[in-house]
């Protein structure tokens, strides 16, 4: 393989890391982000569920692509996405009977992710299975990153615990209100706040420079 | 579960765990068509219509798939109905209104993956409601969003005026605002019980 088709590669799982980050870059996915991200496990179980699904589904878009007739091609997605999280949520309800609860209605709800469809749409019907895997599994990998960014400020502002650990001395007074759904509106902004800090940091260094 | 009197549901439905602000469901249109005040009220008509269909629907593919032992079947099946039901919207308001099909744009065929929806329908099965309860949550359910989505896009209006930092601008404030609705909802947590 030529050292140039190998960049590509390595491009392609990195920019659904950071640079085209589905949660702080695109905005996609938003509601499992802000509805699951009350805890570090929540949100570490619902990004790897969410990652399973996506990296199948993209699988599948992408060998099916040359067959699917473009009219019926989200009906398509929509089922084949359908199918997969209905084995998650049998997985998941299989290994822990807590975490089911706890994600709830929500593990069924990742049929109706953004992200997912926008993935199957705009890369995995267009690009071979080797792409969209990678693609996948970067854009899989940021979410879940965007999603335990987002659980961590929670769960520790929130509870005073890290996965269930006490992080503060006793004299804490947890901010209940993170881990309540205004909580969550208010730290998506204020990540999204930094990251916007960050780029004009950037900018006026360039421009300095 | 089931004996929940009709103005409770709709009551706890509309504003008590209102879909956008309690639930987080169905954000990325709160967020994307918010913009206008117009627009947003239509959006909302939209997806209550939307949501009285599939609500009646999911209810009997419900009891379908029990009477034929098929429950591993219901997202599928949910799915498949509120997206060909999304499609007959779509043509309904491309026939009578032209300007609002223009206005909705992408958004529209985007209903279909709206988690609102597709959760009214889980959530419906999942509390065991009746056929006039499931209409009647449907219902309050669809004015929750309305109202909330309207209420936002009243905020957005004004902040359009107002002078803030272009660091702040854009998703970031409209969060921050959405953060504040959710708050002042969270006082009609002592309407229910």
């Amino acid at each position: 393989m030529s050292s140039s088709h190998q960049i590509m590669d390595t491009d392609t799982f990195i920019k659904g890391l950071w640079k085209e980050n589905p949660v702080f870059v695109q905005v996609l996915g938003m509601c499992p982000v802000l509805a699951v991200s009350n805890s570090v496990s929540n949100a570490l179980a619902m990004g790897l569920a969410t990652t399973f699904v996506l990296i199948m589904s993209n699988t599948l878009v992408s060998l099916l692509r040359n067959f699917i007739p473009k009219q019926v091609r989200i009906a398509t997605y929509i089922l084949i996405i359908a199918t997969f999280v209905t084995v998650a949520e049998y997985v998941i309800q299989a290994i822990s009977l807590e975490i089911h609860k706890a994600l709830g209605a929500f593990i069924a709800l990742i049929v109706v992710n953004c992200m997912i469809l926008g993935r199957a749409e705009a890369f995995a019907s267009k690009n071979t299975v080797k792409h969209s895997i990678l693609d996948a599994l970067g854009m899989g990998f940021g979410f879940t990153f965007a999603l335990l960014c987002l659980g961590a400020v929670r769960e520790i502002l929130g509870s005073g615990t890290f996965l269930g650990m006490e992080v503060f001395a006793d004299s804490f007074q947890p901010w209940v209100i993170m881990i309540l759904p205004g909580g969550g509106f208010f730290t998506l902004g204020a990540w999204l706040l930094f990251f916007n800090w960050r780029r004009e940091q950037k900018a006026k260094k360039g421009a300095a420079a | 579960m089931t004996d929940l009197s009709l103005s409770y549901i709709f009551l706890s439905a509309c504003l008590i765990n209102n879909f956008v602000l309690a639930y987080f469901l169905g954000i990325c249109p709160f967020l994307g068509v918010s913009g206008k005040l117009a627009t947003a009220t239509r959006m909302g008509g939209a997806v209550t219509f939307v949501m009285l269909v599939s609500s009646i629907c999911a209810f009997g593919i419900h009891k379908l798939l029990i009477a034929i032992d098929a429950q591993f079947l219901q997202l599928i099946s949910f799915i498949v109905v509120i997206a060909s039901t999304v499609q007959l919207v779509e043509m309904i308001i491309k026939k009578f209104s032209p300007a609002l099909f223009q206005a909705l744009g992408i958004f529209l065929p985007l209903i279909t993956t709206n988690c609102a929806i597709l959760g009214l329908a889980l959530f419906q099965t999942s509390k065991g409601f009746g056929f006039v309860q499931c209409l009647v949550y449907a219902l309050g359910a669809g004015a929750g969003f309305t109202l909330a989505l309207v209420l936002m896009a009243g905020l957005r209006e004004e902040l359009d005026l107002a002078n803030i930092s272009s660091m702040v601008k854009g998703t970031a404030i409209t969060l921050m605002v959405a953060g504040i609705l959710s708050l002042a909802f969270m006082g009609f947590a002592g309407l229910g019980s």
